[in-house]
């Protein structure tokens, strides 16, 4: 069976800057991978040619489909949630806006099932479904994020550093729910991430990038041995 | 002095007619502040856009349909038009600057003034109003129909928007639409039409100001200049980004210039609108971001 995403030579540039020259990978069905990588490896713009936010050239295919020519709002109908650089809150929406938004290319029967659902996953979400959203915290932020994720049903997750600037007990808390997402509910997750030994925790596989092009690959198991992946990324 | 009496009957029959011009106002503030939002410009050419379709509507009228029919086909053609002007003229220039799409929303509006120059000539005609322009009494003082009737349209028009912009799926893409596209494109919201609805929205309160404004000043193609300049020092009143804002702002002006210009002799009907001006630079020097505004901090 063919894997769930594949990209195979894929280049993307933003203007004159070339972002990525020429990256293959796979994410299979249940799947959990990471993309690592320093600033400007070309990460960010790898989950960006996915969900169609950047120009890109090569194939691109998700459950049989062609991704190439195909902008975000019909790459989001197909099933691949797109959690983006800066979480996408809709700050002067309410909690349940924002999560109304995830389903909203369901029907409205979907919305009140997965809603229950949300509310469920992370029950402070019910107290504060009036709250601005751009009101609450950034690990708050994280998770409603994640809910409006689940609220598209997705097939596969595409994280963007849900890391990124928040404290080390709410960043482990976040990839926990990753993790369970991923283990229980066979949800196929791609995560980016500079924290790489969170990463490699929560991912089975994982690529790394530099400047562009995939360097190594492995398990996550295989990674955490490698003499420079350890040196340049997990810093032990 | 009993509430009944001249002065305070006076004063209220004032308060009302403000009211209703300030609705008028108010409307077409509106319609400049829903496009404000979703793209950071302000359509010049909103005022001539309502200008058109109370033609339309005159025309319809003068064929010989009831007045209500006219005005609610003039509103779906405004819709439509509205639409297609985005589709057309604005789409292409999505992703200029600024300024080059504030130039396209001027030249729209010399174009939309002549072609109405061209179609319907110069003249002033009157405008059929709905509502009688004789006067109910309350308690000794006597209020207009038509501007009671006003109010009760633009109240009506932007009550039922806040109740779709609230509460359904759509006014909720719209909203997103307008605060944050790509996290909206993500999620399958179609941003493209989004704005371009948005501009339809837009242009029915311009038709809506339009038709309630004709009866009042004479239908002719310069009607909406004056009109669209206190739509604009309403709409930057209550702070260019706040919906409810412009309401109110278009109702505070409405409202105080009648006041004003019944009360301060030397101001009368010549200078309202450098008084208009006046207020709105104070309110601007003590309060940037208008009455409703919110700060906005850029990223860069």
């Amino acid at each position: 069976m063919p894997p769930l995403l594949q990209l195979e030579d894929v280049h993307a540039r933003y203007g004159p800057t070339t972002a990525l020259r020429g990256i293959s990978l796979t994410v299979g069905e249940g799947e959990s991978v990471a993309v690592l990588g320093a600033n400007g490896a070309g990460k960010t713009t790898t989950l960006r040619a996915i969900s169609g936010t950047v120009k890109r050239s090569g194939r691109i295919e998700f459950a049989g489909q062609s991704l190439g020519r195909r902008g975000p709002e019909s790459v989001s109908r197909l099933g691949i949630a797109h959690v983006p650089e800066g979480r996408g809150t809709f700050g002067e929406l309410t909690v349940r806006e924002n999560l109304r938004l995830g389903a909203y290319t369901q029907r409205g029967a979907a919305f009140k099932a997965d809603y229950v659902r949300v509310l469920n996953l992370f029950p402070w979400m019910a107290d504060r479904e009036g709250q601005q959203a751009g009101t609450l915290s950034g690990g708050e932020q994280q998770m409603l994020a994640l809910g409006r994720a689940l609220m598209q049903r997705p097939r596969l997750l595409l994280l963007d550093e849900p890391s990124l600037g928040l404290a080390p007990s709410i960043v482990g808390e976040i990839f926990r729910r990753v993790k369970v997402l991923n283990a229980e509910e066979g949800l196929s997750v791609l995560i980016v991430e500079q924290n790489a030994v969170v990463a490699l925790d929560t991912a089975a596989r994982a690529y790394v990038l530099e400047v562009g092009r995939v360097v190594v690959t492995g398990s996550s198991e295989e990674l955490r041995r490698n003499e420079s992946v350890r040196r340049s990324y997990l810093g032990y | 002095m009993e509430p009944g009496g001249p002065l305070m009957a006076n004063f209220l029959q004032q308060v009302v007619s403000g009211l209703a011009t300030g609705g008028i106002y108010g409307s077409l503030a509106l319609a400049l502040v829903l496009i404000y939002r979703a793209t950071r410009v302000i359509n010049f050419a909103q005022g001539e856009m309502g200008m058109f379709a109370t033609f339309i509507a005159l025309w319809l009228i003068e064929s010989g349909w009831p007045y209500w029919g006219a005005f609610f086909a003039t509103l779906a053609i405004a819709f439509v038009g509205g639409v297609v002007v985005e589709r057309v003229v604005i789409r292409p220039v999505e992703r200029a600057p600024a300024v080059t799409v504030v130039i396209i929303t001027i030249g729209l509006l010399i174009g939309l003034n002549g072609a109405a120059f061209w179609i319907w000539g110069g003249e002033t005609r009157a405008f059929p109003s709905a509502f009688s322009t004789r006067a109910i009494h309350v308690g000794g003082v006597a209020f207009s129909i038509q501007d009671l009737g006003v109010i009760g349209v633009s109240l009506a028009a932007v009550g039922l928007l806040y109740v779709f912009f609230r509460f359904t799926k759509l006014g909720l893409g719209l909203r997103a639409a307008a605060l944050n596209p790509e996290a909206s494109r993500l999620v399958g919201v179609r941003v493209g039409w989004m704005l371009a609805l948005g501009w339809g929205f837009a242009s029915v309160l311009g038709a809506l100001s339009g038709m309630m404004v004709a009866p009042l000043v004479f239908l002719d193609p310069n009607m909406m200049r004056a009109v669209l300049l206190y739509a604009l020092a309403a709409a930057i009143l209550g702070g260019l980004d706040s919906p409810i804002g412009a309401v109110v702002g278009g109702l505070v002006l409405g409202v105080g210039l009648n006041l004003i210009s019944t009360y301060v002799d030397f101001i009368g009907d010549q200078l309202k609108l450098p008084v208009a001006f006046a207020v709105i630079l104070a309110v601007l020097l003590v309060k940037p971001t208008g009455l409703f505004g919110r700060t906005t901090v850029r990223r860069v």
